[in-house]
């Protein structure tokens, strides 16, 4: 009976927290979208959307309005399930990777200590990467069904950019997977937290410049944002697509930029970890709960810096050609990454063992 | 080849340098350039709230004039109608009754004046030609419409505020140029 109790609880504690992170990143891809207007706005000297509500701050909210309203179309010729498919995929797996990244360390409700990560597995590394590639899927998917060869042609860009990027993308996490030695997303930021350790970025700065690179291009940013080319494709896989549906693949871009700006921030700036503090000294004195939150909050404005990266560099670099993009990334990220992960197997090693010679 | 100008500029086609092929200090200068834009102040006038400040000889809106009594200036002579280049006015004239002398100067009236703003070119023709002083063109522009029969101005959009009844609101159409005479 007990066992039962207890069971519930966590079913209950888990779907809270489900639901919680999943309004949490609705929530900020929608103001992604005014920021990025805004920001945009202010680095082209003009002012950004500021009619709707106190700064335009109900933007999102007339968008999102906007977007119901517009008349559902979808072509004949289309594959219709496929059609419909297409957005749905992009948004699941857009949302799914929030699912094991850690986002403060523990509460205490009700005299019951709750991780606040919905998932602490294992092999937290590759269930990111797993979802990331079916990502691609929501692109192939909605392009193809859409029966336009203009669609067609930027979901196979699409998908072949983000196979090129995923390569170098993982060649260097590998390299920051040998320094932690887990794959635990958990693990990695605990050893980023724990006194005397150092954030990943200090050892890793060229996985991180490579893995910031292929975030651009897994989430079809600019300066790799071709299979929306909108001068070249038309308007991309999405073209054929109005209404919500294409509310979601945009909204699904956002959300995507988000989860990759948290897991930049999880892997090399610390996660949760609040800079220049002793984490474990600050929850003796202020309590874990005030601590978690201060925690979240952390890790929030570590992603809110590098969301507005995103956004500083698509307002600032043009697009890149289609063969330099491939060129860029299979013959200069992955080069470095591989270097980058000699380079660090062997200082691994030598701590390790000693030098040998 | 001799040089027309010595403005001119060859194109550098030089190999890249290693430093250039590295993209990343370009980048990073572009980025330093948006950032900074980021920060500048911004040139935008907030246009209901705010409005750009016209020059004293914008050509705006037409008013039709009123003189100090609040008697229609306009005599229907037509002279502006026939000066306007681009055949924007169109007047129905009619005679003044008795008992009307508080409303209309002249023994001539408009009883129908129409000027389609879509067609004028505010060259301020009209003002020049109109004998009576009844036609003044104003520091405001045509607010936007939804129809093109909303841009066609008859005589009470065009006619100004009575001085006696609101002496306010006319104060505020005379505007700032035509106080001065
Ligand atoms: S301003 Fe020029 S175009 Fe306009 S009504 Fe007067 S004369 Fe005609
Ligand atoms: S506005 Fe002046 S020119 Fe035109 S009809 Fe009236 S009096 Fe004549």
């Amino acid at each position: 009976m007990i066992q039962l109790a207890i069971d519930l609880a966590f079913v209950l504690e888990k779907a809270i927290l489900i639901g919680g992170i999943i309004s949490v990143s609705l929530l900020v891809a929608m103001y992604s979208t005014w920021a990025e207007r805004k920001v945009a706005g202010f680095m082209q000297d003009r002012l950004g959307p500021n009619r709707a509500g106190p700064f335009g701050l109900f933007q999102p909210l007339a968008d999102g309005l906007k977007l119901f309203m517009k008349e559902e179309i979808i072509p004949n010729a289309s594959n219709k399930f496929l059609f419909i498919l297409g957005p749905g995929l992009a948004m699941m797996t857009a949302m799914m990777t929030s699912a094991v990244i850690p986002w403060g360390k523990q509460i205490e409700i009700f005299g019951r200590t709750v991780d606040l990560q919905i998932a602490d597995i294992n092999i937290g590394i590759l269930y990111i990467f797993a979802v990331l590639s079916m990502g691609v899927y929501g692109i192939m998917i909605g392009g193809w069904a859409s029966n336009n060869k203009f669609s067609l042609l930027a979901a196979l860009r699409g998908a072949s950019q983000m196979i090129s990027y995923e390569l170098a993308m993982g060649l260097s996490i590998i390299a920051l997977l040998m320094l932690t030695g887990s794959l635990s997303l958990k693990t990695i930021v605990e050893l980023q937290s724990a006194s005397g350790g150092w954030w990943n970025i200090v050892y890793q700065p060229l996985g991180f410049l490579i893995f910031i690179v292929c975030a651009f291009a897994e989430c079809n940013r600019t300066p790799f944002d071709l299979p929306e080319a909108e001068n070249e494709l038309n308007f991309g896989y999405h073209q054929e697509y109005s209404s919500m549906k294409l509310g979601f693949y945009l909204f699904a871009e956002y959300i995507n930029m988000f989860m990759s700006s948290v897991l930049m921030a999880t892997l090399y700036f610390g996660g949760y970890d609040i800079p220049f503090v002793n984490d474990a000294s600050l929850i003796e004195s202020m309590g874990m709960n005030m601590v978690a939150v201060l925690q979240g909050l952390s890790l929030f404005l570590k992603a809110a810096f590098f969301i507005f990266v995103f956004m500083w560099v698509r307002w600032t670099i043009p697009r890149f050609r289609y063969d330099q993009l491939m060129h860029l990334g299979w013959k200069v990220m992955i080069p470095l990454a591989l270097i980058n992960m000699l380079i660090t197997a062997i200082v691994v090693l030598i701590k390790e063992n000693g030098w040998p010679f | 080849m001799q040089m027309l100008t010595n403005r001119s500029k060859a194109v550098d086609r030089h190999p890249m340098t290693v430093w250039e092929k590295m993209y990343l200090p370009a980048i990073a200068k572009g980025m330093s350039i948006t950032l900074s834009h980021f920060f500048k102040k911004k040139p935008t006038i907030n246009y209901p709230e705010e409005t750009r400040p016209f020059s004293p000889v914008f050509r705006g809106l037409h008013i039709l004039n009123r003189d100090e009594e609040g008697r229609e200036n306009c005599t229907a002579c037509g002279l502006c109608a026939v000066a306007c280049p681009a055949e924007a006015i169109t007047m129905e004239a009619a005679e003044r009754k008795e008992g009307e002398e508080h409303l209309y100067r002249e023994e001539k009236y408009a009883a129908k004046y129409e000027i389609n703003m879509l067609r004028c070119i505010f060259c301020g023709l009209c003002e020049e030609a109109c004998p009576k002083d009844a036609i003044y063109l104003s520091e405001t522009f045509a607010p936007s419409n939804y129809k093109r029969e909303g841009f066609i101005y008859g005589k009470n959009d065009l006619l100004i505020p009575d001085p006696k009844k609101e002496p306010e609101l006319y104060q505020k159409a005379v505007g700032e140029r035509a106080r001065k005479k």
